[in-house]
């Protein structure tokens, strides 16, 4: 089987050299020796469509129309290679654990960029930077955007930013004024650069990539925030290259002299202007999505298509009025993500779901492909060992102390201040990928003579990143972790206490309010309730949020009312009414259907600890979920024993209450036969939920539970049935009303 | 207590608590808004359903238990001095802290203190002793329901086995003490509280 796909790998990159040849050969002009991307629709295939020339001699019965063809033939020939190449990356799951994706692919690009140069003499297929920015680039970032999870994203929102702003700053000043010095102190030999060309090098390399980051954290799992941390790092600091770029490119253009203060405010204001124009824009086109599949619904087989395009506009326009592009397609996909689920039909948000995951797993196949093959090219390459290991050195070294530095300052704010084998993996995970290599493609080779050496030195810290420090990062973190473990096993004890202290640590969060509910965000949640779902959902979607309570409600109704019999029957108290009332309601579902019967008894001698470990609730700390991933589409499975525990708190809640009005009701039976006067329709003989009647329903402390309990319910991020379990205990007590007031 | 309108927290209070507990002046305040707003009776008490409206908790296995460690013996209502006490044991323990002068009382957020916390949260019967009937409620409150009550029942005993040296077959609070010495509770049962 492997042999076959390979086999099948190398058939495809002959058959397409071959075809090339094949194709020149034929050629009448020398029209096609630089046709490098297969992008790029050269003008010149539609007139030297073969077969068309002016000399036929008969009818031909079939031609070979070539260039006919040729652009669409290419790319479509090119993805498929990029897939088949994935393939064989993936058939050995050893392998892809050592080794990420990411650097197998460029390996394979490399292969392949060997072959395609054997045949040709010249390397025709780069990664260009139109084909990355315009086709490769949008849907990764699309992607991210529409999965990023958002409560994560936004309370992490301000950590994220420093890193994304500041540290990017930090990092483009560093390596750019330390490039710069060393340049001075002659290290580099003689090159034709100033201290301008520096800072624009130093900002374009020090932007810390998305498409890197996530192919390698695949692999290596961390917790979520810090995973948000660089990930949204990785996003937001877009804002801040494109700026830096654009700002330096103009004043390399300007020249050293019209440099002054007036330039360099505007070029504040400039990223002001960018960073923020972008997000509008994307905001703008999410309303838009949100507005237009609000009306969809006569059209519902082609509602996925309009995201995609809405999104791909996003990125087009913000590019044309040259603002940030990839802040305004990640904030597209941000803001636009809960309402398109909410209006659209369920196979169109699955639809949506899984193209985006096969364009944005594409492009990213594609791209690392090309950044393999794109290598391979004599033409590019500018050996200058001074500048290639500063700038490896600088952008290693400077990372580390940013990233510490800002890590410190900004753990005087922070609830949960960010360990030391966090801060060491953020610098480590501080990956470089193909924007950087896109941004140095297009610089000018005139207005900077160096332009092959930067493009040297940015694949080579490219290569670096991705693949040393991609392999390294699992057993680096492995052994960072193993170091501060204890090396002995845990006894029983302390697992179970570990537990304990973790349940309690968010127990008292919570009771302190510290997590959760602040007045921002309650404010928001409000704001967002009232006005913008009632403008951008559509109506029954609105309603079928409550519909699914409704379901759930019916479920639970059936719950409560067994558990009232089941409760009943225990207390053994007579009750006359009973019988009559609740002969119509019969439940068939037990509250206990969760206790099954054990039938695994797993050995002679069962392991308590392994029984522990698989089995104690792992509660909000401990879920160590890859929230995003690029590659995999995941359900939560928490609901079951959020499910648990809550049935499980309001059973011995309501016990707890009802005991303690049941061991009141014999002394005030005598006073609520005087209250029958007073509330005739509502007393009807004795039972034992008289104690109800008189009790205000209002002060009634388990309905102003439950009321506060559902006005809250909006304040509750996850899934839907995650917001439901509050409403069971609304039924239970409903019901007790209800029975109490039919008396 | 009584009719005193408690919306406004006296500085001479703030100082009390500031002594007795070592939160800061701007932690005290934030706190206190934080328990009128949990303060829906609006008479300077918490009681147990003032706990029990926050929702979070209702999904926390050890929710009820947490709540009940607020109240002081067969008490019902929770006044502000109380709830800061109880949130006392979780603050981190501060370097200068360690070098107190020896002769004051123990800060409530101290290491021993803290443990007796989670001690009390087993021990409900006040024994200073956890039984294996005490430790077996709170591990069925922290399992899911795929074990069986014998199941449960050997792991409380092994359990208690590991930390036993008396033979008593309960665990004491020098006992648990022991068991837990390795493991960091400073850093386990400390939050940041905002400043």
């Amino acid at each position: 089987m492997a042999c076959r796909t390979c086999l099948w790998l190398l058939g495809t990159t002959f058959f397409t050299c071959t075809v090339r040849l094949v194709v020149e050969g034929t050629e009448v002009g020398a029209t096609q020796g630089s046709h490098p991307e297969p992008g790029v629709v050269g003008s010149n295939h539609s007139q030297a469509g073969g077969g068309h020339g002016s000399s036929i001699s008969g009818i031909q019965i079939v031609t070979f129309k070539w260039h006919h063809v040729e652009a669409p033939y290419l790319i479509a020939l090119w993805i498929l290679v990029a897939g088949v190449s994935k393939m064989v990356v993936e058939l050995n799951h050893n392998l892809t654990s050592v080794i990420p994706e990411s650097a197998l692919l460029i390996i394979i690009g490399w292969i392949l960029g060997g072959i395609i140069y054997g045949a040709d003499k010249m390397q025709t297929f780069t990664l260009t930077p139109t084909v990355f920015f315009f086709y490769l680039l949008p849907q990764v970032i699309l992607d991210a955007g529409y999965f990023m999870p958002n409560k994560l994203f936004f309370s992490n929102m301000g950590a994220i930013l420093v890193y994304a702003v500041i540290g990017t700053c930090w990092n483009a000043a560093t390596v750019g004024l330390g490039l710069w010095g060393c340049w001075l102190g002659g290290a580099m030999g003689d090159i034709d650069i100033g201290l301008l060309q520096f800072l624009l090098f130093g900002s374009l390399i020090a932007a810390v990539d998305p498409v890197a980051v996530i192919a390698v954290f695949e692999e290596v799992h961390v917790n979520e925030v810090l995973f948000i941390m660089v990930f949204g790092e990785s996003l937001l600091n877009d804002g801040v290259t494109v700026v830096l770029f654009n700002v330096f490119d103009a004043f390399v253009s300007l020249g050293g002299a019209e440099i002054d203060a007036v330039e360099i405010i505007k070029g504040i204001i400039s990223f002001f202007v960018v960073a923020f124009g972008g997000s509008l824009v994307g905001i703008i086109f999410a309303l838009l999505i949100s507005l237009l599949t609000r009306c969809t619904k006569n059209i519902q087989i082609i509602e996925p298509g309009f995201i995609f395009i809405l999104g791909y506009l996003s990125y087009l326009t913000a590019e044309m009025l040259s603002l940030s592009a990839i802040l305004s397609i990640v904030f597209c996909g941000i803001c636009c993500q809960k309402y398109i689920n909410a209006n659209m039909d369920e196979r169109s948000v699955t639809t949506v779901r899984y193209v985006m995951k096969v364009l944005a797993n594409g492009s990213e196949t594609i791209i690392f492909v090309f950044l393999g093959i794109s290598a391979i090219d004599p033409a590019v390459w500018v050996w200058n060992t001074g500048f290639i290991l500063l700038t490896l050195l600088f952008i290693f070294v400077f990372r580390f102390i940013g990233v510490f530095l800002l890590t410190w300052i900004l753990n005087k704010y922070r609830l949960v201040p960010l360990e030391f084998i966090d801060q060491v993996v953020m610098s480590y995970g501080g990956l470089r990928g193909a924007v950087a290599y896109g941004l140095v493609a297009m610089l000018d080779e005139n207005k900077f003579k160096e332009k092959n050496l930067m493009v040297s030195t940015t694949l080579i810290v490219v290569y670096f990143t991705v693949m040393l420090q991609g392999i390294t990062m699992k057993p680096l973190v492995t052994w960072l972790k193993v170091k501060r473990a204890a090396v002995t096993e845990l006894t029983l004890a302390e697992k179970i206490q570990n537990r304990t202290f973790d349940h309690m640590l968010v127990a008292i969060e919570d009771i302190s309010g510290q997590i959760g509910h602040n007045y921002m965000r309650d404010k928001w949640h409000n704001f967002e309730e009232r006005w913008l779902c009632w403008f951008l959902m559509k109506p029954s979607a609105r309603k079928s949020r409550d519909y699914i309570f409704n379901i759930f409600h019916q479920l639970n109704l059936k719950d409560a009312m067994s558990y009232v019999k089941e409760v009943r029957a225990t207390h053994k108290v007579r009750e006359s009414h009973d019988n009559l009332i609740l002969q119509d309601i019969v439940p068939s579902v037990c509250l206990d259907m969760h206790e099954q019967d054990l039938t695994m008894r797993e050995s002679e001698d069962f392991n308590a600890h392994h029984l522990l470990q698989q089995h104690l609730y792992r509660g909000r700390k401990q879920v160590l979920k890859h929230r995003y991933s690029r590659s995999h589409l995941e359900t939560n499975r928490d609901e079951n024993e959020v499910q648990e525990i809550f049935q499980r708190t309001m059973r011995s809640r309501l016990e707890s209450f009802k005991s303690a009005k049941m061991g009141v009701a014999p002394a005030k039976k005598i006073q609520t036969k005087h209250q029958k006067k007073d509330k005739p329709q509502k007393v009807r003989g004795e039972g034992t939920f008289s104690p109800f009647l008189h009790v205000r329903p209002h002060s009634h402390p388990l309905i102003g539970n439950v009321m506060s309990l559902s006005t809250s319910l909006l304040g509750f991020e996850t899934t839907s049935t995650a917001t439901i379990f509050p409403l069971s205990f609304n039924l239970l007590l409903n019901l007790f009303l209800q029975i109490d007031q039919s008396q | 207590m009584g009719s005193r309108a408690s919306t406004l927290l006296r500085e001479e209070e703030i100082e009390e608590i500031k002594k007795e507990t070592g939160f800061s002046h701007s932690q005290i305040t934030r706190l206190y808004s934080r328990f009128t707003s949990l303060d829906k009776g609006e008479n300077g008490t918490l009681s147990r359903e003032d706990f029990q409206r926050i929702p979070e908790l209702a999904i926390n296995p050890l929710g009820d238990r947490i709540i009940n460690a607020f109240f002081p013996e067969g008490e019902d209502q929770v006044n502000f001095r109380g709830f800061m006490r109880t949130l006392a044991h979780f603050r981190p323990i501060e370097d200068n802290e360690k070098n107190k002068d020896p002769i004051a009382s123990e800060p409530l957020n101290s290491r021993s203190n803290k443990l007796l916390f989670a001690f009390r949260l087993y021990d409900l019967d006040r024994d200073d002793k956890i039984s294996r009937d005490e430790l077996l409620q709170v591990l069925r409150m922290m399992v899911g329901v795929n074990i069986s009550d014998e199941q449960l029942g050997s792991i409380a005993d092994r359990t208690i086995q590991e930390a036993d040296q008396n033979g008593d077959n309960s665990i004491s609070f020098n006992e648990f003490i022991k068991v837990l010495e390795k493991v960091d509770v400073e850093q386990k049962m400390s939050i940041r509280f905002l400043h």
